[in-house]
């Protein structure tokens, strides 16, 4: 059997590798104008693809459940709720909605 | 005196990361003993790689004892979207941020904590990242921590809900902004609508989530950054 921290060492070194090369080798501004609109938009499109579907298809929840986390969480951000209000609104409105559906049952 | 009080900020700011990456790490932990790992490796998992899909992808891996480089090529293609972020981050610190600061800086690259980075008004001040690693980092290893020796007494329901936050936070972090400005919403209902069709859909629905999600990263920031880009003095 090979040495597990063996493993977590190069799973780390790769991934510490990804994060500091670009911020180690690029100093300065970068002119252009499309490279700069496009990192701009880059959370966003990052950020919504991993949210969506993901988050509907959570383990160990009903989809409706995990429907009513996203629309409580959607709401609550609309309101510009801070990031810890819409993240327990989210939890808190899955839980209510499995209970009842697995009282139901 | 300055940067204690960045620091601070950087701290404040970071507590939904705290809450969110204590739920995620905590189904991570137990994950991590079901699969195997003692709460040591679990936790220095935790430590040295700060990533939650890389970790969990991981899991299986380490169980089949699969080769290192197959490990390696793994964790490269699902966490290759920390590449456009340092990226995206450099245009964010000032030229005489020096490179100790920007290794050390390198370490906390997430997602949630370079979406706060990112969209903090001004230049990014290393000491308020350190800020927001030290206390994102503190949930992610305690919640590690947690999940990997005492997962088992939580009901599994309440696990599962908590596994919402970090969506729930995700979901705070885009729409604000996608309310203000068209060219965000167009970027994230259009990333919605890629990611969910490349879930479904036969064939592409076979890549890794970490590809999917940098595909279309890539696709769509480039559709937004041609039909609308960003004019000098846009940026907050």
């Amino acid at each position: 059997m090979r040495n597990i921290y063996i493993y977590i060492m190069v799973m780390a070194l790769v991934t510490y590798l990804i994060r500091v090369l670009p911020l180690t080798l690029i100093r300065g501004e970068i002119k252009s104008k499309w490279i700069r609109s496009f990192l701009y938009y880059v959370p966003f499109a990052t950020l919504s693809a991993m949210t969506f579907p993901a988050i509907l298809k959570t383990e160990g929840l009903y989809f409706v459940s995990s429907m009513a986390g996203l629309i409580s969480a959607l709401f609550l951000a609309y309101c510009k709720k801070s990031l810890l209000k819409v993240a327990a609104g989210a939890c808190l409105a899955a839980f209510v909605v499995q209970l009842v559906l697995l009282y139901w049952k | 005196m300055q940067s204690v009080q960045e620091y601070k900020e950087g701290i404040k700011h970071g507590i939904p990361i705290f809450t969110g990456y204590l739920a995620v790490s905590f189904a991570f932990g137990i994950a991590a003993s079901e699969k195997g790992l003692n709460v040591i490796q679990a936790v220095f998992m935790s430590l040295t790689n700060v990533t939650s899909a890389g970790q969990f992808a991981s899991l299986d891996s380490i169980k089949n004892q699969v080769s290192l480089f197959e490990l390696a090529f793994l964790q490269f293609i699902i966490n290759i979207r920390y590449l456009l972020m340092s990226t995206a981050l450099t245009q964010k610190l000032g030229k005489e941020v020096g490179i100790l600061h920007r290794c050390l800086i390198a370490y906390g690259v997430t997602d949630e904590i370079f979406a706060l980075s990112v969209l903090r008004h001004g230049k990014l001040k290393p000491s308020y990242s350190y800020g927001l690693i030290t206390i994102s980092v503190s949930g992610w290893i305690l919640g590690t921590f947690l999940g990997a020796s005492a997962g088992k007494i939580l009901p599994a329901i309440v696990i599962s809900c908590l596994g919402l936050a970090i969506y729930g936070m995700f979901i705070a972090i885009i729409i604000p902004p996608a309310k203000e400005s068209r060219a965000v919403l167009g970027t994230v209902l259009g990333a919605m609508g890629m990611s969910f069709f490349m879930t479904y859909a036969p064939i592409v629905s076979r890549l890794s989530s970490g590809f999917r999600i940098i595909i279309i990263t890539v696709v769509v920031s480039m559709i937004a950054a041609t039909v609308a880009p960003r004019l000098e003095g846009d940026e907050k």
